[in-house]
């Protein structure tokens, strides 16, 4: 449907009010926060009083705090304004071009990455704070965005309709086989975020062979929905469906934990590691920006161990600096594939289209 | 019969609002999509197999929901139009609820019904089939019917049927050729709307009519957001304005044709209704939009293997994922609500006056152009509102206003549709007597007009708002505060995330909107029906 992205975050107040008291406690030493680790370029008094604008999708969220922290160390207020889902948030981004809404877009994905960059939405931008963050997820070697969180969309099981005469499916040849007829809902790749990740990860698996995987995975009664909730909710066990596996995301366990309701130990689903494909987000400074100087600050401080220790209990994704420490909450729920799948943003965005005509065509037709 | 300031006023505001906010934002998002590609995707869309079956179901799909609604509506709207019973006004005010609920709810509520009756297996399977998708339809808009035309019903002088009656026509007789013509341009009124309302659905068509099914909105959408193509969503954008445009023409004469002055109802009796009216009438709102809504409420209070008000209680807490409490997004909400509600009334009542008294060529063209907001698709509306409001003195893109005034676009076409054929069916000699008795024509419209338009504008209100409340399609793509999510917004992402207490909660804020809803309609409505006995001394 029409917002297919779902972002888990934790429930658990204590911690995030935690998380947000100790943010406030690291800048009260007055502007310890690393926002602007590069003074040649941008000094705190430069920007003191402006105001710069921050553009999110709607799933965007932090602690209380966090963003004020920013504000005491740099002077700088953050206009937050969210505008729809990751793929509207782009979509109305092009339209607006040169004259953006916002200074900072953040949340664009690698999905929709290589659109982004086609239509100059950004600024080239080189964080001095990137020193932290792994190559791998550097995919713009022109620093036009900058990586902050990634997050896998992976097959979901219940755990319950399993057991060791029927064991859990574990990869994606798995759930073709005639054992896990009628198992499976996924999303239509035309209409939903997790539904093209999983199209695009069986693309990384199977390379040209992916339209016979899908056309088997069809004859094994695959059930395709337009979005996320309608599969979960909709056909899933734990909505009150029939369906024992659906494709949803790594973090869907936790939240079936956390927002468990009476309480649980144990999560009802499990995570089949094997069908993972990365999603990692971005942000930018859009082209047109008129207080550069702070855009440049405030993704400077997305990088900071503030904001990205901040990043895994609210939205339920990984920092991407490696000095920021993990939340033991969330270290003991979140799920972490090996190796996920993953496809170039400019593979993508060439051949989505076709491959997702293709798809319907096998699938639906 | 409108003079100097007033008649300018009625003319410039409506024009300078439909002008402003609806006719140069989209004027700007086509022609950016035009000056794409979007002229040669236009020229070849006729030889374009898979646009022709899309542009066949969604008129296909609209009609046959029209047809239905108005088959469910009609008795329930006789029933509540004709008949006095305990109960009656919260009844009808019950009907308007569902219209405000979003679709993914009211789509989980059918699923679960559909599961429940036993109508998921076999031959019998409801679930991703043109029927769920018409039963939607006719459970969201059956209030359009039941409102707009038992609002006409209800104005109509009974004296006619029953002197049929005593003549010797059968009930049914009575009915087709008494009755039936008096009623038709309230009823052209409703199933304009409920058309316009159909071929803009979005939801509906996606999660409850399957993967395979596709509407020109959902083919917009799924060109601009999804793959990143203006011209080919303009291409169709044009297709469906232009569709809608002479499906309002057409449904605009019929109303002019067949509009009848008619002395007011001051001389309805009110009688009890046979038990099989009542029975009848119930028994189709019952199955029609009962039960889905029954199935929210016990959803609602299910926790774990019993039941419980947790999920209510609850309301108040932020949830970790929501920038504010599901009652902080309530707030906002009814904020919204009152501020759309007031500019459409505003609005509407003005331009109904322009059709109704105005110059010809004007009424047509209000009556027109007014009403194609409601058929214009979401993504054409709110991607031009971003693109044509981006500079001082109108750079309107992050204001609060702006959400309100696209709710506002979406209602007036409700206040227009309640108030013209009732000012239509004004009878000329009340008029006529007031001025032999010396009153001016301010006084005859503040003493004639007003009280008799007040109703229908009350009714026209009550619309307005419950489209407000529920209104989930261009102000999606709206930058906005995120301290201003409204409630389906705080809905849908409670839904987006999986764990029983998020679900728990987000049927309780359903159940709370609805209540919420219902309330608001019982209430404007009921000043209105006390205003209404005015007339009655006069």
């Amino acid at each position: 449907m029409r917002r297919t992205r779902h972002l888990t975050l934790i429930g658990a107040c204590v911690l995030s009010l935690a998380t947000a008291a100790s943010a406030c406690g690291s800048d009260g030493g007055g502007g310890s926060v690393p926002v602007s680790a590069n003074p040649a370029t941008t000094t705190e008094a430069d920007i003191s009083g402006t105001a710069v604008t921050l553009l999110t999708h709607e799933s965007f969220w932090l602690s209380e705090g966090t963003l004020e922290a920013f504000t005491a160390a740099t002077g700088v207020t953050v206009d937050h304004q969210t505008a729809g889902d990751a793929g509207e948030m782009v979509a109305t981004a092009i339209l607006t071009a040169g004259n953006p809404v916002g200074d900072v877009m953040f949340g664009v994905d690698n999905t929709f990455l290589q659109r982004a960059l086609d239509a100059d939405l950004f600024e080239a931008y080189e964080s001095p704070a990137l020193a932290t963050v792994p190559d791998a997820l550097q995919l713009d070697p022109g620093h036009r965005v900058t990586p902050i969180d990634y997050g896998d969309v992976c097959a979901n099981y219940w755990i319950d309709r399993f057991d060791t005469d029927h064991p859990a499916p574990k990869t994606l040849a798995d759930l073709a086989d005639p054992a896990y007829a009628d198992h499976l809902v996924v999303q239509n790749p035309e209409t939903s975020s997790p539904g093209l990740a999983f199209l695009l990860a069986t693309i990384a698996e199977f390379g040209d062979g992916w339209e016979d995987y899908w056309a088997d995975l069809r004859a094994n009664g695959v059930s395709v929905t337009a979005g996320w909730e309608d599969a979960y909710y909709g056909e899933f066990v734990s909505g009150g469906g029939d369906r024992p596996i659906v494709v949803s995301y790594a973090s869907s366990p936790p939240a079936e934990v956390i927002y468990a309701d009476p309480p649980v130990d144990t999560a009802p689903t499990g995570v089949i590691a094997d069908t993972c494909f990365r999603q990692i987000e971005f942000a930018g400074i859009l082209t047109g920006t008129d207080n550069r100087p702070a855009a440049e600050a405030l993704v400077d401080f997305l990088l900071s161990d503030t904001f990205q220790e901040d990043i895994p209990l609210n939205m339920f994704v990984f920092p991407v600096s490696t000095t920021a420490d993990l939340p033991q909450a969330f270290v003991d729920h979140a799920v972490l594939p090996d190796e996920p799948h993953v496809l170039a943003p400019a593979d993508i965005e060439a051949n989505r289209n076709a491959w997702t005509e293709r798809w319907t065509e096998i699938v639906l037709r | 019969m409108l003079r100097g300031a007033a008649r300018t006023a009625c003319v410039v505001v409506p024009a300078l609002f439909l002008g402003v906010f609806f006719l140069w934002p989209v004027a700007a998002i086509l022609g950016r999509g035009l000056g794409g590609d979007g002229l040669d995707r236009l020229v070849d869309l006729p030889g374009d197999a898979v646009f022709l079956r899309v542009a066949w179901f969604t008129v296909w799909q609209a009609a046959a929901s029209t047809v239905l609604t108005l088959l469910v509506g009609l008795p329930v709207a006789h029933l509540l139009a004709r008949h006095r019973f305990r109960g009656r006004r919260l009844l009808r005010s019950l009907t308007t609820v569902p219209f405000v609920l979003p679709t993914v709810v009211v789509a989980g509520a059918f699923t679960a019904v559909f599961d429940r009756f036993g109508l998921d297996e076999g031959t019998l399977r409801m679930r991703h089939t043109v029927w769920a998708l018409l039963a939607a339809h006719v459970f969201f808009n059956v209030a359009i019917v039941v409102r707009t035309v038992g609002t006409a019903w209800e104005g109509l002088d009974p004296r006619l049927d029953e002197q049929a009656r005593v003549l010797g026509a059968a009930p049914w007789t009575v009915f087709r050729l008494v009755t039936l013509p008096r009623l038709a341009p309230a009823l052209a009124a409703a199933a304009s709307l409920v058309f316009l309302f159909c071929v803009t659905s979005f939801g509906v068509i996606l999660i409850l009519g399957g993967p395979t099914r596709a509407t020109l909105e959902t083919e917009i959408w799924r060109h601009a957001v999804w793959r990143g193509d203006l011209g080919s969503a303009t291409a169709l954008a044009i297709v469906q304005l232009v569709a809608v445009l002479v499906m309002v023409a057409v449904s605009n004469r019929l109303q002019r044709r067949r509009a009848v002055a008619e002395r007011g109802a001051t001389a309805s009796p009110a009688r009890h209704p046979r038990p099989a009216v009542l029975a009848g009438g119930l028994g189709l709102l019952a199955v029609v939009q009962g039960v889905p809504v029954l199935v929210l409420v016990e959803r609602s209070l299910a926790v774990g293997d019993g039941y419980s008000l947790r999920h209510y209680g609850a309301l108040a807490d932020r949830v970790n994922l929501l920038p504010v409490s599901a009652l902080g997004a309530l707030r906002n909400t009814i904020v919204f609500a009152v501020a759309a509600t007031g500019m459409a009334v505003l609005v509407g009542g003005l331009a109904s006056l322009v059709v109704v008294h105005g110059r010809r060529w004007l009424s047509r063209l209000f009556d027109l152009g007014l009403m194609l907001p409601l058929g214009a698709s979401a993504v054409t509306l709110g991607f031009g509102m971003l693109i044509a409001l981006d500079e001082p003195p109108l750079d309107l893109r992050s204001s609060r206003w702006l959400v309100p005034v696209a709710h506002a676009l979406i209602g007036i076409p409700f206040v227009m549709r309640t108030v013209v054929p009732t000012l239509r069916r004004i009878d000329p000699r009340l008029r006529e007597a007031a001025a032999v008795l010396g009153a001016s024509p301010a006084r005859v419209r503040r003493e004639i007009d007003w009280p008799i338009a007040a109703r229908a504008l009350a009714v026209g209100a009550a619309f307005s708002a419950a489209v407000s409340i529920g209104e989930f399609g261009a102000t999606s793509f709206l930058p906005r505060h995120p301290d201003r999510l409204t409630a389906p917004l705080a809905l849908f992402r409670l839904l987006g995330t999986p764990g029983d207490l998020l679900r728990g909660q987000a049927m309780a804020l359903a159940v709370v909107l609805m209540a919420l809803t219902g309330a608001a309609v019982f209430v404007i409505e009921g000043r209105s029906a006390r205003r209404a006995t005015v007339r009655g001394d006069f």
